[in-house]
Formats: C-alpha cells, structure tokens, sequence
C-alpha cells in the first residue's frame, strides 16, 4: 500500500470542491443581484455596464445572495472585532445556543441511554416503549417547538431549559435506536458464556453489553448532537429574538439583513461540526483503550 | 470404568423435543449415560445428531423435556449454580476488548476472585495452554489456535473439575488440530479433570477418549458405548497402531449403522 499523502490525500480533494462551490457561489451572486442593480440604474435613467454590474453585486448592503467575502468579513468583524461579552458579537450568540445544544445533549444522552437499557431488559417496556419513540420523531419539531416553549414558559421555566428540552426531544432518539441495537448486539454465544459463569445481569450488562454497545452509542451521539444544535436553533426562534443563532437568523430575516444570516449559518455549521468532531475523537480514543486495531 | 469413582454426569432416559415452526423435533431420546471422574468422554456423529445438545443440557444451557440428568449429583441447573464446569464453545469467542490475561480473568472476576488470587490464577493457566508471554495481547493479535487455546485456559481459571468442550479445534486445520489434541491430553493427565468433548472426527475421538459416545440422528440417541482399550500414554504415532485402528473402525461401523443413506 502506498504511503497516506497529507496534502494528496487529505487537502488536495477538500480544497478542490471548495474552490469549485466558492466559485459557483460568486456566478450565483451576480445572477441574482443583478437585478437589483439593473433596477437602480433604470429608476436613475442611466446605463449599467456588465463590469459595473459585477462590481456592485459583489458589494450590496443587502443583496439577494451575499458574496462569500462579503460574509467573511461579517464574520470576522463579529467575531474579532467586538468584545464577546457585546450583544452585536456572533460568539457571544453562538455560546448561548451552544449552552442550550450541550445541555440538551447531555439529558438527551442520559435518557436515550436509560431507555434503551429498559428496552433492552424490560419486555413490556420493549413492547410499549419503542412505538411511542419512534411517533415521537414523526412530529414535526417546528410544529411542537413553540408549544414546549409556551407551556414552559408559563409554570415560570424560562431561558436556557425550554430550548435545551427541544434539544433533547430531537437528541434523544437516535441514541434510544442505536443503544437498543448496541446492547443486543453481543452472540448469543458470548451471551452463553456469561450464563455458564452465573453471571447475574448487572454483571453481563457491565462486562459484556455496555463495552459491546460502544461503537453504536459513538456514532449515535454523533447524529444526536448535530441535532441538538438543530433543536437549539429551532428552540430560539419563537423566544421572541432575544439572544442565540436562532435569534440572529431570525433578526436578519425580519430586517433584510441577509449577511448577518449567512454569518449565522456559518457559525452554526462550524459550531456543529466541531462538535460533530469531538464526538468523534471521544469515539476514536474510548475504541483505542479497549484494543481496537490501530 | 473404574467401579469406585463417581458419577460426573449421570443421564437417565433422557430426551430433548424442541418445538420449531416446522413441528417437533426430536434432538435427544432415550440417551442413558454415566460419566465417571476423570473420564475423557467423546460424543461423535453427524450433525443433527445431538450431540451439541446434550452438552448444552450438561451445561443447563438446554432444558431436557424427558427423563432426568444429574451433574455431580446435582441438577444441571445447581450445577451451573455451583459452577461446576467450564464451557469451550466451537469458537473461542474471547471479547475483542479485552487482553488474553482480562478475558481469562473474566469469570474470576465474576465469581468474585480477589486480584492477586486473579493473578496467580491467570499465569498458571496461560502456562497449562503454552500461552506465557501473551496476556498482554489482544485476541486479534493472536492465530485462530491460540484464541482457542486462551478459550480454554479462560474455561480452567476456575475450579471447576468438569470441562465441556463443544468442536473446540473444529474450525482449525489438521496441523494445529494434532498439536491441540496432543497438549489436551498432557493438560488433562496434568489436571485430572473429567471432558466432555464433542466431535466429528473419528481420529480425534479414538485419540482423546477414554470413552467414545457414537450417536446418530432423526431421533437424536447413542447408538454405540467404546471403551477405549488404549494406554493413558498416547504419542502421536499410536494413531498408526492396529489397536487404534481397531476402535476407528469400530466408531465407523456405529455411524454408519446409525445413519440412514437414503435422506
């Protein structure tokens, strides 16, 4: 086998697909704020120029479709520029939706984990439970989120809670399906073994179902914590746009701001990839303590 | 047999019917068996023949639906209780996340063996299976003989005088097979324990045993009892020998009159 290249392998295919959709990005850009700039010149009883077209689509205040450097810049002037403590500041909203995202995370971890164990070893809770998890997912969750934060709201639980249970709504799912998988995945030879030696269950779940169930719980928690950052969102929007990515999409698109949006989009999609990621470090490191093959 | 040893295992007219979408089927009847202390006991014949599923009733894994079985005078299922044997399944089925030393020291810890008990245990019995120097290797690190090798010894950490081994060298090829059955004896004139082995290899069989069971299906039941008439001590070379020869012949005879061509 060849020796794994870093650039040739890794950096050279990534950079070349963002080039490209950098580049089709741009085309898009002038297409659709075109017209905008076609209308100025025609209400000032001038001519535009296709270069001058380009030139100002480019250069909006608030166009249809801001260009990449345009949200760069938004980005960048949000981020570094203004203190984080600053209501105007893109970290300081990202850090109260990534408040919500992990503690939605954590309880919707925590629940779809105790689930799955009274699935896995109750069978009237395998027989009545499971039906209902999966009704639960095919709720729209922009239908149910405003109800959650409504209900809430009025037994006097405000602020991070409601948003974090929407999280959690979402979260827990994919853990509760691949956890029941995970802890009925050892043979029923390993499961034999564990019957010759007495074993009682507490001791079979511990020393065999729960190591077995690892890989499945990694690669759930990776969906469910895209999610929560999803449910987080979904949760800010009906609060009235106060504070949060959810809150700042919503401000752009009450005022047109359509960079502001775009920077939030951004930020929401870095923020749930890095998390995405540190799943999957835990993920790689946990399957290297117990002796997976380099 | 020798006539003061007891019993190990003591089966009387029993019979196993498992009911299958497709109606009954008779895995086990009529079988009546005594094993005696110290015996090496092989059950041989085709598959469907039973011969799994008597020791799984052995190991109270299966429950029989006729006639009565006793394991050291007990219940199979105080037997297991008591933890009377050790079970080396046709796989070694080692847990991929544990080192050889942890997963021998798996029904150690379950049976609640102190830690230093745990250590002297798990040296001495990677020593019985030629397995010193690998504790500390996971079981992919290690060739398809010595995971069953590590099975076994996992099977011998505790002490249990009875050891049931189902094909443990069935998916292994003929080279390793010789040289597993050779240290089988050694480890078992070693240990004194009492074997149930089940197999499908006549050679294998004559080889190990004390005691060949040669059992046939459709019903599941023993057709033929050989008591082996060759010595304790048994190089590799006697498989040469007329007298092993002999017994061979023998178990082909009580397969093939249990075994009906026509199917």
């Amino acid at each position: 086998m060849r020796e794994e290249s870093f650039f040739r392998d890794k950096l050279l295919p990534i950079s070349t697909v963002v080039l490209i959709l950098i580049a089709i990005w741009y085309v898009a850009v002038i297409f659709l704020n075109a017209p905008f700039e076609r209308d100025a010149a025609a209400r000032a009883g001038s001519e535009i120029g296709f270069s001058d077209i380009v030139r100002n689509t480019m250069a909006q205040e608030r166009p249809v479709l801001p260009a990449p450097h345009q949200v760069v810049a938004e980005i960048w002037d949000t981020t570094v520029n203004k203190a984080i403590t600053s209501k105007r500041s893109l970290i300081y909203h990202a850090w109260i939706t990534l408040s919500a995202t992990l503690v939605g995370f954590g309880i919707g971890a925590a629940l779809g984990v105790l689930l799955a164990v009274g699935i896995v070893h109750n069978r009237a809770m395998d027989r009545s439970l499971m039906p209902w998890v999966i009704a639960s997912q095919t709720i729209p969750i922009l239908a149910i989120a405003p109800m959650i934060i409504v209900v809430l709201n009025a037994v006097g639980i405000a602020g991070l809670l409601p948003k974090a249970l929407i999280s959690t709504y979402l979260s827990f799912f994919p853990v509760v399906v691949g956890m029941v998988k995970g802890l009925r995945s050892p043979e029923t030879i390993q499961l034999d073994l564990m019957h010759t030696y007495n074993a009682s269950s507490a001791q079979t779940f511990w020393k065999l179902r729960w190591p077995s169930s690892m890989p499945y719980l990694f690669t759930s928690l990776k969906v469910a914590v895209a999610i929560s950052l999803v449910g987080a969102i979904v949760g800010e929007l009906p609060t009235g746009a106060v504070a949060g990515l959810g809150a700042r999409l919503l401000a752009g698109s009450y005022y047109g701001q359509t960079v502001q949006i775009w920077a939030a989009l951004f930020m929401a999609a870095a923020l749930a990839a890095v998390l995405v990621m540190i799943v999957g470090l835990a993920h790689t490191a946990v399957l290297k303590r117990m002796g997976a093959k380099a | 047999m020798t006539s003061n040893s007891a019993s190990v295992v003591s089966a009387r007219d029993l019979g196993l019917t498992f009911q299958t979408s497709d109606g009954p089927v008779n895995a086990l009847t009529g079988v009546n068996l005594d094993v005696a202390k110290g015996d090496f006991v092989s059950f041989i014949g085709p598959s469907g023949c039973g011969k799994t599923t008597f020791l799984r009733v052995i190991a109270d894994l299966e429950k029989p639906t006729s006639g009565a079985i006793a394991v050291n005078g007990m219940t199979p299922e105080q037997a297991r209780r008591h933890r009377a044997y050790g079970y080396v399944f046709q796989a070694a089925a080692l847990y991929p996340w544990r080192t050889i030393e942890k997963n021998i020291a798996l029904p150690l810890e379950i049976m609640g063996y102190s830690r230093d008990e745990q250590k002297t245990r798990i040296d001495r019995t990677l020593e019985l299976v030629n397995l010193s120097g690998f504790g500390k290797k996971y079981p992919w690190q290690l060739s398809g003989g010595m995971q069953q090798r590590a099975s076994i010894a996992r099977a011998l950490a505790f002490d249990a005088d009875l050891l049931l081994m189902d094909e443990p060298f069935g998916a292994l090829d003929e080279i390793v097979r010789d040289h597993l059955n050779e240290q089988l004896l050694k480890l078992w004139a070693r240990t004194n324990k009492t074997i149930c082995f089940v197999t499908h290899s006549i050679p294998e069989a004559v080889y190990l045993s004390t005691k060949i069971v040669v059992m046939s299906p459709r019903p599941g039941r023993v057709t033929d009892i050989i008591e082996s008439t060759l010595p304790q001590e048994r190089p590799l070379g006697i498989r040469e020998t007329p007298e092993f020869l002999e017994i061979a012949h023998r178990v082909r005879e009580g397969l093939r009159a249990g075994h009906s061509y026509d199917e």
